[in-house]
């Protein structure tokens, strides 16, 4: 069966140990996590928790039953697909010698990212988006020659009823 | 009121039902010792922690409540890690309560510190440290619900020494409800109506009970389903005892030490009706090649047991007896007579497989594990709660030991933890005093947690150990014939002690048969003592658990005496 990527939500309690009871599950079973993002909701008894994971949907499914199942998690919603928005922001240290500096300008403006340090050699672009403008803006850089890179993972959150 | 928080503990403990508590004391807990002593709770004081664990995991089956551990730190809360994830695997409700080094302390790797909320966190249910007295109360309560409600299991609070010690205003807690932890109890009626008609459809089917039959005491429901609806049952290892071992209905045991009509059936059934099992390997064997042709309905109060293993046509989350009871009212409006005609075909062909291999062995003039089974299955009249080590033991006691009743068949199943008959009977023993409580043991197996005969001679439990002493580790060694070559590499144990002067040594009363004629004897003189009993008999070296399916193969494929 093909692995597909999901994007899960949770809301769980903001208590100390909550993020490892989560990654040890993933660990001790062997599933996967491409990317994970933290952090308090308004509430500041709860978090939000966004992982990405890449599984064939039967392990989908226990990803989430287990998930589900874990007593300090409050909510759990797969929102995977165009039901939700999606971002991810990343820095990206480009390397900007003089005869690109130029062309990376133009293409941070094309993305509508921001520079936001500039050195001599250098550049760092700052870029919030959901994954295709991440890796169409990072598959331009590369050739420029990418110094460092850190990203967010993703947040995601379900679209409002129309 | 002003209370100390071990005060608020204790009487929290009370409130839930405690009277027993398993433990060993040490330096983190001597306050709440000082405290435990001066009420009126029952401290079992063990030799091991493992046994304090085991034992607690026992007395939680043998008498349906949760069963209460009690430890220090760092070791010995590293103690009951084993038994922890023992009780986790077979769902047992047990509150496990270490003591902790005061909080200031945490992280500093204090003397016997250990983070012990970190290393049980994927073997337990749930686990908490409590960092405020003021939280004790409610994490007490807590921790009870969360262990015995919905699929059951062990929940660990790690308590710091200067909680334990600070006094404050007490209030009692409130009732425990959490708002991220619901089980669901009820079975969706509409999946339940599906059931039914597979039931009305099927020409082949079989019931499948597990563990979660006898934790959610629904014995009573799934023999009046089987009965009503005439469908053959088989149990998991877990599930003896759910259904009557001496009933015509009874297929044995299934899976890699099952009976042959037992996976014979399921290889060829066309629909089982799976009830608190969890699909385990030894169940299933070679994923794939299980029950080929076969519908599955499975109904189990954890979602996550459903289709995690094995693909399911109806699943039914809910609790075993209310989804039983429920089906039962739905089976009872429905004209059984023609349907159970149809399926005689079915009923001969299982009498055939049943007639054709039955459990068998042959006897001699050494003395063979299934008939001491047997034997001490007639003596006891199948009264008897009977508690295994792990091993060929384990096995000779689910083959010839027929269970009639739940909670009479305490074995660390999923786990598969020696060293847990002993301690276990002691628990059983503690929650059944009126009962006979017997420990059917390897020689390998009892050497484990063997400490624990000093627990069972200072409470006078007359707990009756019968090792079946073949001088190795039995079922590797069994393992080491099949598949290695009979090459037995390390599973020679033949620099055992004398298990009657052991017996003795501790204070208890050791006999021993060394032939067939005397086997008889030996567990009448042994069954009917007072005191608590080792029974060593010298069994053949060399004797096998029949059938087997290898590990890896479909389940219809045994290997047969």
């Amino acid at each position: 069966m093909n692995e597909e990527k999901h994007v899960i939500s949770m809301l769980v309690d903001n208590k100390p140990g909550v993020l490892s009871r989560i990654v040890g599950l993933f660990s001790g079973r062997g599933f996967n996590i491409e990317s994970l993002c933290v952090a308090e909701t308004m509430d500041p008894h709860t978090s939000s928790i966004t992982i990405v994971t890449m599984a064939n949907l039967p392990i989908v499914e226990q990803i989430e039953k287990q998930l589900n199942k874990l007593v300090n998690v409050i909510k759990l919603r797969d929102l995977t697909g165009p039901k939700s928005v999606k971002r991810e922001m990343a820095l990206i240290c480009v390397k900007a010698k003089t005869e690109n500096r130029a062309e990376i300008l133009s293409i941070v403006d094309i993305f509508r990212c921001k520079v936001v340090d500039v050195g001599p050699e250098h550049y760092i672009i700052e870029v919030t988006g959901d994954e295709g403008k991440l890796s169409a803006l990072l598959n331009l850089l590369k050739p420029l020659g990418i110094k460092k890179i850190a990203r967010t993972g993703v947040i995601a959150q379900l679209r409002e009823p129309k | 009121m002003k209370l100390k928080g071990t005060e608020i503990l204790l009487k929290t403990l009370k409130s839930e039902g405690v009277d027993t508590i398993f433990g060993y004391p040490g330096g983190v807990v001597l306050d709440l010792y000082d405290d435990l002593i001066r009420t009126d709770i029952r401290h079992i004081l063990v030799r091991h922690e493992q046994g304090a664990i085991h034992a607690a995991d026992a007395y939680a089956r043998a008498s349906g409540k949760v069963g209460v551990c009690l430890v220090t730190s760092g070791p010995g809360a590293t103690n009951t890690v084993t038994g922890i994830a023992s009780a986790y695997m077979d769902s047992i409700p047990v509150v496990v309560i270490t003591g902790q080094v005061p909080t200031p302390l945490i992280g500093n790797d204090a003397f016997q510190e250990v983070d012990i909320v970190g290393i049980t966190r994927p073997c337990t249910k749930h686990n908490y440290l409590v960092k405020y007295t003021e939280d004790l109360a409610e994490t007490v309560k807590e921790a009870f619900y969360i262990a015995k409600s919905g699929r059951p299991g062990p929940v660990l609070i790690d308590l710091p020494k200067d909680v334990g010690n600070k006094t404050i205003t007490y209030n009692a807690p409130r009732e425990a409800k959490l708002k991220s932890y619901n089980p669901t109890y009820k079975p969706n009626m509409k999946q339940l109506h599906k059931v039914v008609e597979l039931i009305k459809t099927a020409k082949k089917p079989i019931l499948f009970a597990g563990g979660g039959v006898i934790l959610s005491g629904a014995s009573a429901e799934l023999k009046k389903l089987a009965k009503k609806t005439k469908i053959p049952v088989t149990t998991s290892l877990m599930g003896l005892g759910a259904f009557p071992g001496t009933d015509p209905l009874w297929l044995g045991m299934i899976g890699m030490h099952g009976t042959y009509r037992a996976n014979m059936s399921t290889g060829d059934c066309d629909l089982i009706l799976a009830v608190g099992v969890r699909f385990d390997d030894r169940v299933t064997g070679k994923i794939n090649t299980f029950a080929p042709q076969s519908k599955i309905v499975h109904i189990d109060i954890d979602p996550t047991s459903i289709r995690k293993n094995i693909p399911v046509t109806v699943p039914v989350v809910g609790d075993c007896k209310i989804s039983l009871k429920h089906l039962n009212r739905l089976i009872e409006e429905v004209n059984l007579r023609d349907i159970i005609k149809k399926r005689k075909k079915w009923a001969d062909q299982i009498d055939l497989w049943k007639n054709t291999k039955p459990l068998a062995y042959d006897q001699k003039d050494i003395i063979k594990p299934q008939y001491v089974v047997e034997k001490l299955y007639d003596l006891t009249e199948g009264k008897a709660i009977v508690t295994t080590e792990v091993g060929q033991n384990q096995m000779w006691a689910a083959q010839y030991y027929h269970f009639d009743r739940p909670g009479h068949f305490i074995t660390s199943g999923g786990l598969g933890c020696m060293g847990f008959g002993l301690p276990a009977a002691i628990g059983a023993q503690i929650a059944c005093p009126d009962k006979l409580v017997v420990d059917i043991a390897g020689d390998g197996s009892i050497q484990m947690n063997i400490q624990e005969m000093a627990t069972a001679v200072q409470y006078c439990l007359p707990i009756k150990i019968v090792i079946l002493n073949n001088g190795y580790l039995g079922m590797v060694r069994q393992w080491q014939e099949l598949f290695y070559k009979k090459q037995y590499a390390c599973t020679n144990l033949d620099h055992s002690p004398d298990f009657v002067k052991l017996a003795e040594a501790y204070g208890a009363v050791g006999l021993r048969a060394t032939k067939p004629d005397e086997v008889e004897s030996v567990l009448s003189k042994g069954l009917f003592s007072t005191d608590t009993v080792i029974m060593d008999f010298r069994i053949e070296r060399e004797e096998s658990v029949y059938p087997m399916v290898p590990a890896g193969t479909a389940i219809t494929e045994m290997l047969l005496v």
